[in-house]
């Protein structure tokens, strides 16, 4: 049994992702401070249309409205009793959208970080964050969805407690990190290191990739990072429309439609296979993403010059692969 | 590096390679050995001030320059911030006790409407580890939640945190309302979060923006000395 997700990538060379879910969200008038998820109960008509937005515009996939829909995000608005039927309503509204369509699209179940840092560093053990996984899993795939979609991770314990739900209830999955600090995750793993992460994994995921972070350009870079690693998986990416401008008291991402469309373009030179976007990204986005993806052949691995005179310059140096910037500091001794 | 001959016992060394050695134990993290050290030194008749300023402060000075260049990442720095705060709750008690001069009191959490926490956290626990005291408002605060609580806690500096676009402005409304209020100038703003910069603060009248969590303690200990400094003349 193949699920939807491996079947579209081997008829397809590409797929379009979905946009931003949070950031559309408040456009429809999400208030700061509300958990998205509660929407998925008191406003399943906007999450439909939120949905359907991604749908009309192109997307191969979704990403349904669930991702802080653990445990632990859940607690912080007195709701973790219901994490099940949050999910599974999220779910619930995606399947019946997907299905409406006509294509063949995939409902892709959002899991995002637990918000905790796991031990030893933190206090989070790794099977209290399986456990948080697993009972989000459970409630997305009873209402429906096609993939578990793991994404925003960035400590490298948190990736391998989410696979290890996934394997439990023997269900498809991909997953994704967010490298915003000097090239890396938060956490300090880096794109070579994810490579190496997931093709370890005894349950690999259908494919891997970044996403979020902090402009297309570093993004970018990061999939080069992938490629130069080998990975055997496809690569997904999934930025920005561009960075949050404060202008004359207004926020706006500086993403236009056109450097949307040349983003997808150079992610997919890049070598990623699933296209879509993150924070910012609207339905506008992903239609001028797949107008462009359709217009132009792919083309070779794009230099770091390409990238930055298309979508601006980088937020760092390096991409943090190949040891740390400057050398590890002369250590003393110390006991065995 | 395990060579038995490469054991070292921490009392057999002078203080003056003591205290090197405490901040290389604190940089990797080792809990034991930094309360260890700071127990030998309270032995040897340091002052809880001096062990603080001298062996720990400075210590994670060097994390946190090593963090800002991209040499360390998160999990070493909130290992080193464990380690830290082992030697800290050994030496808080005595540090009331003799009086000492308290680094400073940080009231932290992140804006009404935002519930995006982990930032606020990792700075938390960093300006911690930086000897700092923490009183955690978690998420989600409105400008009466900051105010009563720097007055309560008779705190010195105010953190503000937003990872979102749209709660960000709302920054400006509690450091309007401590203008308004004539507080303003008994506390240190420090404003951060991802969509931030340091135009925005400014902007919005805060002392700082602070990039990362390193830059947040760097920040801190230069402001309260400025405002100690101050308050001496």
């Amino acid at each position: 049994m193949t699920d939807l997700l491996s079947e579209l990538l081997a008829e397809r060379d590409w797929l379009l992702g979905d946009g931003a879910t949070g950031t559309n969200l408040f456009n429809m008038g999400l208030e700061a401070g509300e958990p998205p998820e509660v929407w998925n109960e008191t406003h399943p008509d906007r999450i439909r249309a939120l949905y359907d937005g991604s749908i009309n515009a192109g997307s191969d996939m979704f990403l349904t409205n669930s991702f802080g829909g653990n445990y632990s995000r859940l607690k912080l608005h007195d709701r973790q009793d219901d994490v099940f039927t949050l999910n599974r309503i999220a779910a619930e509204i995606g399947r019946e959208a997907a299905d409406a369509s006509g294509r063949k699209i995939v409902v892709a179940g959002s899991v995002g970080p637990t918000g905790e840092i796991l031990e030893p560093v933190g206090t989070l053990s790794f099977n209290d964050a399986v456990d948080m996984f697993q009972e989000q899993a459970r409630g997305l795939l009873a209402g429906g969805v096609d993939v578990l979609w793991v994404e925003t991770i960035s400590a490298p314990e948190e990736f391998r407690a989410a696979a290890k739900a996934f394997e439990n209830l023997d269900a498809p999955w991909v997953g994704t990190m967010s490298f915003d600090t000097a090239g890396r995750s938060m956490m300090g793993v880096t794109a070579t290191d994810l490579v190496a992460l997931v093709e370890s994994l005894p349950n690999r995921p259908i494919a891997f990739g970044a996403n979020c972070g902090v402009g297309a350009s570093d993004l970018l870079r990061t999939l080069i990072g992938f490629g130069k690693a080998n990975p055997k998986l496809p690569i997904i990416a999934k930025g920005n429309a561009g960075i949050p401008k404060y202008v004359h008291g207004h926020i706006h991402y500086d993403g236009t439609p056109e450097l949307m469309g040349e983003y997808a373009l150079l992610a997919r030179d890049a070598g990623a296979r699933i296209i879509g976007g993150c924070c910012g990204t609207k339905p506008e986005h992903l239609v001028a993403m797949k107008a462009a993806l359709e217009s132009r052949p792919k083309g070779d691995t794009p230099t770091m010059e390409a990238i930055s005179a298309a979508l601006g310059g980088f937020s760092s140096d390096s991409d943090g692969v190949g040891g740390p910037a400057a050398p590890k500091r002369e250590r003393r001794r110390r006991r065995g | 590096m395990s060579d038995e001959e490469d054991d070292l016992i921490l009392s057999e060394l002078p203080d003056e390679e003591l205290v090197p050695q405490m901040m290389d134990d604190l940089y990797d993290g080792m809990k034991e050995e930094v309360e260890e050290g700071v127990n030998i030194l309270l032995e040897r008749g340091w002052t809880p001030y001096d062990i603080l300023t001298k062996a720990l402060v400075e210590g994670m000075a060097i994390v946190g320059v090593d963090f800002r260049d991209g040499i360390l990442f998160v999990p070493e720095v909130l290992l080193a911030a464990g380690a830290m705060k082992g030697g800290m709750e050994i030496l808080k008690p005595l540090l009331v006790e003799t009086g000492a001069p308290r680094l400073g009191k940080m009231v932290i959490g992140t804006v009404k409407g935002d519930i995006h926490d982990i930032g606020k956290n990792l700075v938390a626990m960093m300006m911690e580890g930086a000897g700092f005291e923490i009183v955690d408002l978690g998420i989600n605060n409105d400008v009466d939640k900051y105010i009563d609580a720097l007055k309560a806690e008779g705190a010195d500096i105010l953190g503000m945190s937003a990872l979102l676009t749209t709660t960000m402005p709302y920054m400006k409304v509690v450091i309007d309302t401590l203008v308004e209020t004539g507080a303003r100038d008994d506390y240190i703003v420090l404003v951060g979060g991802a969509p931030l910069n340091e135009e925005f603060g400014k902007a919005i009248g805060a002392d700082a923006y602070c990039r990362d969590a390193a830059v947040a303690v760097e920040t801190a200990k230069e402001l309260i000395m400025r405002k100690h400094n101050r308050g001496a003349d």
